[in-house]
């Protein structure tokens, strides 16, 4: 507690001495969230408490590079809030940590949260083993942004839907670009290109119930391959994300035509590019392996949770289903350009019409998990190792994917062990930053 | 049997306290931890920890990931030390020199990179080190080397990073430098002028002997600072491209603080400590056949304004003391210096060889 707050508590603790008639002490419900978000909702939650006299929500708000840190050291010490913003890659984690409460029997009874009201895919990452973990608060996924006029120039008069029409657009954006420019950027440090292509071809990224690696699949191999053919097609540069000293400049410089992005860029598009590049970008859905198969992507965002030790947890509740109602989505998308996750939300605004969130609303609805355990953003982190490795020209795609699984199968032994030792209870768990 | 505690020990008992209590239990603590997989799975629950004796310690001489940590460090180390060291004494003997004018200001510009904060310098390198746009490219341009790729180029990497240390560090040394060279006499200079020596020879029969003391402790300074590479990697590079610049402190950071793999982290901490500690060691045997850096009882300060020759003063005295920082401004000693040293010799139990 900084001290200007803790002198605060203690002049307010004297004033509550001073007053006699003073009634039962308000509940204080401590609320951590995450960067801007955490700044917004303080300013949502005043109304919610004027409603409800009795209740005092304290938000604290907590850097995304230190969350994760920050939670899991909060539950070791015993220092954990009441409710707390997770990503939903995280839930897998805290539920294994037997962190954060279930929530069925709460949405069983709460007319505000209906769950056939969330995106299906989104709902899905915060179910573990059958079970609720989570309200999706807002969502998050990954498509396409591309520059209009670049793909006119290129002649493409709307932007790919397969990755048939997806390479050859990016073929002729390269033979039309200047020498050092490109047609997609894919920062070699993300992860999610090569996942999101093998998560389109139904790829079954782990086996035998998340215990071993799969990449030797013929289903990853595949998408793997098309993801190394772009850089050595020079169809994108190799560039980690460390390596672009501003990535909108770089975007309306020509640098490069399509990225690969979430819903923060919209907004982040809007202010930071010149104003010469207004009506030359819009977004779409991630293409397809072919016509009949839609182009899914990752099923991303963050969610609500109930901490499991939480005294105050009917309170705390009602602060989730308060902040769950398509009105408050409402407000939280105008206040942080976060997208909401109920579809009542979307209608009431019109979001899907809107001119870039149109693409979001279609792409939302072929979105898929990736494995729900505590593991997977080290596997992640493994992926694009090997990738890069592959990328350099290090190893051959063969070496590299053997390698993978190698070390996906001993840093989940652990995980085995757990399953074999008490196969009742679900070793599931996980991490990974959300975005 | 005297059943009385010595009341020293009452005398240091607080000071003591705090040290076993913030320091040799947190240690022993990290070498139980490195015994053991403590992972996410045993925050949850303690049931879930294992003890896997020295499998840590197998598990990371097999993994190719901390050979390639080693090694990058020792790179860092190995050019990046001596260039450093080296910069350092060429910069305090040219503000040291009497021609060059506004020294004063010189001394404190290059100090500057020193206190500057390194995550701030880190990011104005990393423009500095941009492939399109940056100005290194920009300056080499006109020499007619054409763009390098500093940061996302495996093999420039790791130069980048190790120019941005020696930038960012020189100041340091280079000011213990000049303390040590503003205790040598200036009458070894005029003497060597009249045997006929010039600059370098000057340079290289007074400056560098009478600098020796100095000199190995700022490497070995520079040397452990070195071995514990961390943020310049950490804020650039990440450890990429290809972990060309993955060290091993930023290794342990990795496996500790972002995959909670506690039991390993602590395991990859104690390695390199070992690596330190032995180095260390070979370090103050060397600094042993150094000569006494510290006043004689007896001896004024202020009459050590000049010294004899190291070779003489070797002759005389191979002996062993440790020496500071601080010490290096007061290093020179008399002839009734070397003199007393003789006498004491014998007797001083530091006088291993």
């Amino acid at each position: 507690m900084p001290p200007l707050r803790r002198l605060g508590s203690a002049l307010l603790l004297l004033a509550g001495l001073g007053c006699r008639n003073q009634p039962d002490a308000p509940i204080v419900i401590e609320f951590w969230a995450m960067g801007r978000e955490g700044e917004v909702v303080q300013r949502m939650l005043a109304e919610f408490e004027q409603q409800t006299p009795g209740i005092h929500v304290r938000v604290q708000q907590i850097p995304w590079s230190a969350a994760h840190e920050k939670l899991l050291t909060a539950y070791v010490g015993d220092a954990m809030p009441d409710i707390f913003q997770l990503g939903n890659t995280w839930i897998p984690e805290f539920a294994a940590l037997h962190a954060i409460e279930r929530l069925d029997d709460r949405v069983a009874h709460s007319p505000a949260v209906q769950l056939d009201d969330y995106f299906s895919g989104i709902l899905d990452t915060n179910v573990i083993d059958g079970a609720l973990y989570g309200a999706p608060w807002y969502v998050d996924t990954r498509l396409l942004f591309y520059r209009t006029d670049l793909l006119q120039r290129a002649g493409s008069t709307r932007p790919p839907t397969t990755w048939e029409a997806w390479l050859d657009t990016m073929v002729r954006l390269k033979a039309r670009a200047a020498a050092d420019d490109y047609a997609i950027f894919l920062p070699m440090s993300e992860w999610q290109p090569p996942v999101i292509l093998a998560l389109q071809l139904d790829a079954q990224l782990l086996r035998d119930n998340d215990q071993y690696g799969n990449f030797r699949s013929p289903e990853f191999r595949q998408a793997f391959s098309f993801y190394i053919d772009l850089f050595r097609r020079e169809l994108t540069p190799r560039d980690a994300e460390a390596q672009v000293a501003n990535l909108y400049q770089d975007f309306a410089d020509n640098y490069f035509a399509l990225y690969i992005s979430g819903p923060w860029n919209i907004g982040e598009f809007q202010r930071r590019l010149p104003s010469a590049m207004n009506d030359k970008w819009g977004t779409a859905p991630m293409p397809g392996p072919d016509a009949t198969r839609p182009g899914v992507s990752t099923a991303g965002g963050a969610s609500l949770a109930l901490f499991r030790g939480s005294r105050h947890a009917d309170a705390a509740w009602r602060v989730i289903e308060y902040l769950s109602a398509p009105v408050r989505q409402i407000e939280f998308y105008r206040l942080t350009g976060d997208l909401p996750s109920r579809k009542t939300a979307w209608t009431m605004q019109d979001l899907m019409h809107d001119r870039y969130a149109q693409a979001f609303w279609e792409q939302l609805h072929h979105v898929r998990s990736t494995p729900k355990i505590p593991e997977w953003e080290r596997i992640a982190d493994k992926i694009t190792q090997y990738a890069e490795a592959v990328i350099r020209e290090r190893m051959s795609i063969d070496a590299a994917l053997s390698a993978l699984d190698a070390d996906v199968d001993q840093l989940l032994e652990k995980r085995r062990w757990l399953l074999r030792t008490h196969p009742a209870s679900d070793a599931r768990t996980p991490s990974a930053t959300p975005r | 049997m005297n059943r009385r505690i010595d009341p020293a020990y009452w005398f240091l008992a607080p000071a003591l306290s705090v040290i076993v209590i913030f320091f040799f239990v947190p240690v022993a603590a990290s070498v139980l931890l490195s015994l053991t997989d403590f992972d996410i799975y045993a925050v949850a629950s303690r049931a879930d920890l294992r003890f896997v004796g020295a499998d840590n310690y197998l598990r990371l001489l097999h993994e190719p990931l901390f050979w390639v940590a080693l090694r990058n460090t020792l790179y860092f180390v190995l050019i990046g030390g001596p260039l450093s060291v080296g910069v350092s004494l060429a910069a305090a003997v040219l503000l040291s020199a009497k021609v060059v004018r506004f020294r004063g200001v010189l001394r404190t510009i290059f100090f500057l990179p020193v206190v500057t904060t390194l995550v701030a310098v880190a990011m104005v390198f990393r423009y500095v080190y941009h492939p399109r746009f940056g100005l290194l490219n920009y300056g080499l341009s006109f020499v007619g080397i054409g763009p390098i790729d500093w940061l996302g180029d495996p093999h420039w990497a790791m130069p980048a990073i190790i120019l941005m240390a020696v930038w960012k560090n020189f100041g340091f040394n280079m000011v213990i430098f000049i303390a040590g060279l503003q205790s040598i006499p200036e009458r070894l200079y005029e003497a060597a002028g009249i045997d006929g020596a010039h600059s370098w020879a000057q340079f290289r029969y007074v400056t560098l002997p009478m600098l020796a003391p100095t000199f190995l402790f700022v490497a070995v300074m520079t040397m452990i600072g070195y071995f514990q590479l961390f943020a310049e990697p950490y804020v650039m590079t990440q450890g990429g491209p290809a972990h060309s610049t993955l060290s091993i402190v930023l290794l342990m950071y990795q496996e500790g603080f972002r995959w909670w793999n506690m039991g390993y982290a602590a395991a990859v901490a104690f390695v390199l400590f070992a690596i330190i500690l032995s180095l260390t060691l070979v370090a103050m045997r060397l600094r042993r056949q150094e000569p006494l850096g510290t006043p004689l009882p007896g001896e004024r300060p202020d009459a050590f304004r000049d010294r004899p020759s190291r070779r003489r003063q070797k002759k005389a005295a191979p002996q062993g003391e440790r020496k500071s920082a601080s010490d290096s401004e007061s290093n020179d000693s008399s002839t009734v210096r070397a003199e007393a040293l003789e006498a004491r010799l014998p007797h001083s139990p530091l006088a291993a060889r």
